[in-house]
């Protein structure tokens, strides 16, 4: 029998990942701000885990502007969709291994 | 059994960021029980209104009256109704406002954020709409239509906001409509209807809504 562990993604590890990511499969986008309050963590946090979640090609960054301030906002991308959803079965295999 | 349980608590997580980010959750019951009670208030206030034009004019009362002055008393009363109507919303709607401005501070999630505006723009057009449709009635002295067209388009509009707060606002919704199309073959009851969904309803959902959301929290 494999181990079910090595189906978890690595990268979704960490709690503010994983809210980044559960929170941009829900909305078509999503700016630095909005996100910042329903995580609860700081700028700087949330900036290297958002990086991190872009170097692993799994978001994308859509700089714009909202007059002249700028608006940063986040998607997600087809491949971070696959990769959560992998991620969620391989979560519920886990559970069903109590079974 | 570790990583079971840091599982479970990952997909939780993942539930709470998924609404907490798409719905607007700080819809508080008192705001619900709230705009019940005026609405009742409201809806006592007009009745005691037509009870005294009924009154006025029954036959037998004053026998000078001609019905030129007939016609402007009932275009009196239905200004008054209007006015009673506006003020009612009103008043419901900044004690709605109230007691959900509360339930979102103590929550922590902003008010005015991307969930609340998705969920504003849902209910807004619909109630807009409707509010259009039922000025027309007005003008074109279709009374009878004002009562089950506040409810039907109430409950459109409540069925629409469902998908963006609290889900079980779509049963609030529902009754509205079937209290509204009951209401269409019930014409000269409109009153009374127009009180039970919008008051008796509204309070069994404030009070349904707070035991099981919020009362919990506040005891913790």
């Amino acid at each position: 029998m494999n181990n079910p562990i090595e189906n978890l993604n690595k990268i979704f590890d960490s709690r503010v990942r994983l809210g980044i990511m559960s929170t941009l499969m829900v909305n078509d986008a999503i700016n630095f701000n909005d996100l910042k309050q329903l995580i609860d963590v700081t700028d700087g946090n949330l900036a290297s885990h958002i990086k991190s979640l872009e170097d692993a090609g799994y978001i994308k960054v859509n700089k714009g502007f909202i007059g002249r301030k700028t608006n940063t906002t986040y998607a997600v991308t087809k491949a971070g969709q696959k990769a959560f959803q992998q991620h969620l079965d391989a979560l519920e295999k886990m559970i069903k291994t109590i079974k | 059994m570790d990583h079971q349980n840091q599982s479970l608590q990952d997909l939780h997580h993942i539930k709470n960021m998924m609404e907490r980010s798409s719905r607007f959750i700080s819809l508080s019951g008192l705001s619900g029980i709230a705009a019940g009670v005026f609405a009742l208030a409201g809806a006592w206030v007009a009745h005691s209104k037509i009870s005294l034009y009924n009154y006025e004019n029954s036959p037998g009362f004053n026998d000078e009256r001609g019905s030129y002055i007939f016609r402007d008393g009932t275009s009196l009363l239905i200004n008054q109704l209007v006015v009673i109507a506006l003020l009612t919303f009103v008043a419901a709607f900044i004690s709605s406002f109230f007691f959900t401005y509360l339930r979102s501070k103590s929550n922590g999630i902003p008010l005015w954020g991307t969930a609340s505006i998705r969920l504003f723009w849902n209910t807004i057009i619909p109630l807009a709409v409707g509010g259009l449709f039922l000025l027309r009635c007005l003008q074109m002295e279709y009374y009878d239509l004002i009562a089950p067209g506040c409810l039907i388009f109430y409950g459109l509009a409540l069925v629409n906001a469902s998908k963006y707060t609290l889900g079980e606002v779509k049963y609030l919704g529902y009754c509205q409509l079937i209290l509204g199309i009951t209401n269409l073959w019930m014409i000269g009851y409109g009153l009374y209807f127009w009180a039970a969904g919008f008051g008796i309803l509204h309070i069994i959902y404030g009070l349904l809504m707070w035991f099981k959301y919020e009362r919990a929290s506040n005891i913790e």
